[in-house]
């Protein structure tokens, strides 16, 4: 306590806690809110509402729309094609659910004042593709951020929550949040009846192609730190998919996203002797994947397959060609307004390596991969579906309730339901909501957060300050010291060892039994010296917890890797032991459970219902 | 780096501090003048540019991978619901864009305590808030009840 002596302990009290004000936490916020009209609604953020979470940049398009009222799509067609693109594997009820609110949080977001583009000719909203609809969204996060912050009873920016409280007598049930002011280091205890775990997916748990300045440009937002997984797997929180992580073909460096330029303006990609990859891969594919490969459209990893097969062959670079669409200042506009609004560093890219794309073609690449459950992908907490719906073994409770009572979630933190995006994160976050208000009306007897666990944490939470400020003494300068790691020496471990054993990119996304028991290993190590971590300040004390954050999914990652004994969605990874994919003995999720007091791991599986 | 800040502009007001997501603008100590920490936790997502009263920052690309010489300038004219582009090539070629932001005034969304309280009984229904109306179809749509 030497370094901050003058540290004050905060206690803060609310009917409904909302950790991470991305569009998950934003759309709690509201609906909370409007159901729970005298409720204390209180929204925690590691950073500033007004640009935080994946969408802090901008954002192109939204990414899941129906359009029902033009008879565009039905949610039922959504679950389909959500099901065929994470080869049958996803929670069709909330998938469907989502679907079918999400044009009503769509509607009220123009109605706010996001820029919606328009077809001229039929007057609806521009579709990017089937699902996607074109905006100006260069403020999309700043507008949704002004609703929620109207909702709130009080958004405290710059709070890192580092842990999840649970009740004393029941620690099947949630009472709060801890965390650390990063501006003033003041300790923050959140007692809560309910609390809706909105906080990021995982970027940087594995080692980005980048090497220098270029690793903050990760394709997903370095500051997605894997919370929405490290809270609840700490808590024992049963979490499924977790090996469903997602690798992107994207421009390559600047990641900008591929979706504008192959659905709406009609780019095509090839290898560098212009031919067309995907198709004369197709009966390979069939050979790993079976019918799964007449998807159409074409499952994301299996593009990725054919993408990394034509890398791996020398037949890159692999280029995106778009000189050969931009023929109109529309069509110009519409291309670099695409990377302006959400990929800056896009831009940058193709001024810096005097690219034109209006006449010179730009290189793609898979990129690392991440850990999220709001994308193309399904990583996260298992969570009770809507009543009206859901099978009887997926409904336990309230909407969106995970397997500790109280706790919900939304957005990347919730397993199963793919497809979501920035529209149907914040669609998640009103089913949390609303269920969380019912949850708190309901409650007979509030939950009582342990003194003792919470004078405890307080103890862990800021070691890392006074383990710099000891060992910093023992050495003249520099960064080594043989008693403490910086947090980035613990992440650039974390990075290497999960790269390396558990199928990034330096081994084109494969590993085995052998080399995921390897990693594992390593990682037992790096989970010991995180009790060693060194944080010289605030900023390093948030890295230190991130890192905590990362380590913790990334084991969890490594484990339902190995728990599934096949190679279930290639082009995302590949169990060299286990090639093909198998559904007689794999058409489940993978579950696990951990429990922090005897760190043990429980695995198994949890059944798939085809409900549509 | 990602981002850099113009010592002759910087007037030391924070803003950048404010807003960064990743928490690596910070004020130097002894020049009193924001500089970013962590070149390498930057997405070059320019929240800071955008931010900043006296445009004292600016973007160069990441060193590991954009050659040196180019732009990237923004004006985000809040008010006027507008944000404008200048982009200089290393060759210098230059581009020019402008684009909406929002249709609405800042500050005009209606909180949703605003709008009537629902009754108590629609809490226990599947409907959101404004819901059915703002769907714009006749109906929630609904699965029949899965076998329980």
């Amino acid at each position: 306590m030497a370094l901050f002596s003058s540290r004050k302990t905060i206690v803060v009290d609310a009917d409904v806690l909302v950790i991470g004000g991305g569009f998950g936490g934003c759309g709690a916020a509201y609906e909370s809110r409007y159901w729970g009209r005298n409720l204390k609604i209180v929204v925690v953020e590691k950073a500033n509402i007004e640009r935080s979470g994946a969408v802090a940049h901008g954002l192109s398009a939204i990414n899941c729309y129906m359009g029902m009222q033009w008879g565009e799509n039905q949610p039922e067609d959504h679950v389909r094609y959500a099901r065929g693109d994470l080869m049958g594997l996803v929670r069709e009820d909330l998938i469907f659910d989502i679907a079918r609110h999400v044009d009503s949080t769509v509607h009220k977001f123009e109605e706010w004042g996001l820029p919606i583009m328009k077809n001229p000719e039929t007057g609806r909203y521009l579709r990017e593709g089937k699902w996607q609809i074109m905006i100006h969204g260069e403020s999309y996060k700043p507008i949704i951020a002004e609703a929620a912050t109207k909702a709130a009873s009080k958004v405290y920016n710059h709070i890192m929550v580092t842990h999840l409280l649970l009740d004393k007598a029941r620690h099947d049930r949630v009472a709060g949040a801890v965390g650390f002011s990063v501006r003033d280091g003041n300790y923050y205890v959140f007692r809560a009846k309910a609390v809706i775990v909105a906080a990021g997916g995982a970027s940087h748990i594995y080692r980005p192609r980048a090497i220098g300045e270029g690793t903050g440009r990760t394709w997903y937002a370095p500051w997605s730190s894997a919370s929405a997984y490290g809270l609840l797997i700490e808590a024992g929180a049963k979490m499924i998919q977790m090996e469903n992580k997602i690798v992107l073909a994207r421009f390559k460096d600047g990641y900008g996203p591929v979706g504008a330029w192959f659905l709406l303006l009609k780019a095509y990609a090839t290898n560098a002797y212009g031919e067309n990859y995907e198709a004369a891969r197709f009966d390979e594919m069939k050979a790993l994947v079976g019918a799964y490969a007449d998807v159409k459209p074409m499952p994301t990893c299996l593009r990725n397959h054919a993408m990394i097969e034509e890398m791996k062959a020398g037949r890159g670079p692999i280029y995106m060609h778009t000189q050969e669409c931009l023929d109109t200042k529309e069509k110009e506009d519409i291309g670099w307004e695409d990377f302006l609004d959400m990929t800056v560093g896009q831009a940058v890219v193709w001024a810096s390596q005097n690219i034109d794309p209006k006449e010179t073609p730009s290189e793609l690449i898979t990129s690392e991969p991440y850990v999220m459950g709001s994308h193309a992908t399904c990583s996260g907490a298992w969570a009770s579906g809507p009543e009206d719906c859901a099978p009887a073994d997926y409904q336990w409770g309230y909407n969106r309730m995970t397997s500790i009572a109280g706790l919900f979630g939304a957005g990347d933190t919730i397993g199963g339901s793919a497809h979501k995006f920035s529209s149907g994160s914040f669609t998640e976050g009103r089913l949390a909501g609303k269920a969380a208000v019912r949850y708190v009306m309901d409650l007979q007897a509030s939950p009582e957060a342990d003194a003792a666990q919470i004078e405890k944490l307080a103890a862990t939470i800021f070691r890392p300050l006074d383990n710099y400020q000891v060992g910093r003494n023992e050495i003249v300068a520099g960064t080594v010291s043989p008693n403490y790691l910086l947090p980035l020496h613990g992440l650039q471990r974390l990075e290497k060892l999960m790269d390396e054993y558990v199928g990034g990119y330096s081994t084109f996304y494969v590993t085995s039994e052998p080399l995921i028991n390897r990693g594992l290993e390593l990682l037992s190590m790096l989970r010991e010296d995180l009790d060693h971590l060194g944080a010289e300040n605030l900023h390093q004390l948030q890295r230190a917890w991130e890192l905590n954050h990362r380590v913790l999914t990334a084991e969890s990652v490594a484990r339902h890797t190995l728990f599934r004994q096949e190679t279930r969605w290639p082009g995302y990874y590949y169990r060299a032991d286990h090639p093909t994919l198998d559904d007689a003995a794999w058409h489940v999720f993978t579950a696990s459970e951990y429990d922090a007091k005897t760190g043990d791991w429980r695995l198994g599986k949890l059944p798939v219902h085809h409900i549509i | 780096m990602p981002t850099y800040t113009d010592m002759t502009k910087c007037d030391g007001c924070g803003e950048c501090v404010d807003i960064c997501p990743s928490d690596i603008m910070h004020i130097d100590p002894v020049y009193r003048r924001s500089y970013n920490i962590e070149p390498n936790f930057c997405w070059e997502c320019y929240s800071c540019v955008k931010a900043c009263p006296q445009h004292a920052i600016d973007v160069r690309g990441y060193s590991d991978f954009a050659p040196l010489g180019h732009k990237v300038r923004v004006l985000r004219e809040k008010e006027k619901g507008s944000i404008s582009w200048k982009i200089r090539y290393r060759d210098g070629r230059v581009k020019e864009f402008s684009f909406p932001i929002r249709t609405t005034p800042w500050g005009s969304i209606k909180a949703p305590a605003d709008y009537a309280a629902p009754d108590a009984a629609g809490l226990s229904s599947p409907l959101l808030a404004h819901e059915p109306e703002a769907l714009k179809v006749a109906a929630l749509p609904m699965l029949p009840a899965a076998a329980k």
